[in-house]
């Protein structure tokens, strides 16, 4: 019988992949937004479980939001990754170095 | 195990596979066509939670339109993936001990020991008739007015935010400012000569026509 902690684990297990993919792709800027993509998506599993579990559609309201707002937020990241590839031809992570930062 | 529990499983599995690959894969658009085989496996795993309009709405907004966002500028730019790749698996001694370990830590809080099939009760029922996307239609219009706005703004600002970051104007355009022209004057179009309405024809040029004649 599949119950609540079934999905949040499910749920964990997406988001430590999501974040091994962060520290291997840390060059790929491409590959960066997918992982925190893909970590957003397990915040929303969890969302969404509770919400079913508990019988509050509160939680469904919030994941929309997030949906909202991610889906926002990669358009600006991908709108400022081609710009910086028009300006320095490459996305390397190492290379975006002139702040010094 | 009923037949919920199998769908359950068999969804999670390609779950995990397709984020797996999404972060390992050598190419970028392999990454990006194995996320939206995650993105919509995760709808079947939300339709299962009886989110049904989430679950659409993840296919159309993700699948339908970031994804295609990603295909779109991974395939437009021209990456050089042996530089990418470079010691790409040199993290993986730090990366895996704290995945591992972040599994293991929400394991154990979000495990079947707190959240387990005992603890917390399979939800009863919704009756015949119940609309998941009118209830959540009806909060949002509702409670949530503010935000919902809100959301609308943030969806706007990263719409100008995206197009005035990628926009070049062409410099041969030919285009004509509206507040320029309506600005004009009289006197920026005409100027007032004064010409004397009789003028010496000199006899030197009917000499001359005679001669080409």
């Amino acid at each position: 019988m599949v119950g609540l902690s079934h999905y949040l684990i499910l749920g964990s297990l997406l988001f430590a992949i999501s974040v091994v993919g962060i520290f291997l792709n840390r060059k790929n800027v491409i590959v960066l937004l997918m992982a925190i993509e893909l970590m957003l998506l397990a915040v929303n599993l969890n969302f969404i479980a509770f919400s079913h579990y508990l019988q509050d559609t509160a939680g469904q309201v919030f994941v929309f939001f997030i949906l909202t707002v991610a889906a926002a937020e990669s358009a600006i990241g991908l709108a400022i990754l081609v710009v910086l590839f028009r300006n320095l031809k490459t996305i390397n992570v190492d290379d975006i170095n002139s702040l010094k930062g | 195990m009923n037949f919920n529990d199998y769908v359950f499983y068999v969804l999670a599995a390609i779950l995990l596979f397709a984020g797996l690959r999404v972060i390992t894969s050598r190419n970028p658009v392999h990454a990006a066509l194995h996320l939206v085989l995650a993105f919509f496996t995760a709808a079947g795993i939300w339709l299962l939670l009886e989110a049904e309009f989430l679950a659409i709405a993840l296919v159309l907004v993700y699948v339908g339109a970031v994804m295609v966002l990603f295909l779109f500028v991974v395939m437009m730019l021209d990456i050089n993936l042996d530089k990418l790749r470079e010691g790409f698996w040199e993290a993986l001694p730090i990366a895996l001990p704290v995945g591992i370990l972040m599994t293991l830590e929400m394991v154990m809080i979000l495990g079947s020991k707190h959240f387990g099939v005992d603890r917390v009760a399979a939800p009863t029922p919704h009756p015949a008739g119940y609309s998941n996307t009118a209830e959540l239609g009806r909060q949002l219009y509702t409670d949530y007015l503010l935000p919902f706005e809100l959301a609308s703004v943030v969806l706007l600002v990263a719409i100008v935010a995206a197009i005035a970051l990628t926009l070049r104007d062409r410099k041969d355009s030919k285009f004509i400012d509206p507040a320029e022209q309506v600005k004009v004057k009289r006197a920026d179009r005409i100027r007032m000569v004064s010409m004397p309405a009789d003028v010496e024809i000199p006899a030197a040029a009917e000499t001359e026509g005679k001669d080409k004649a």
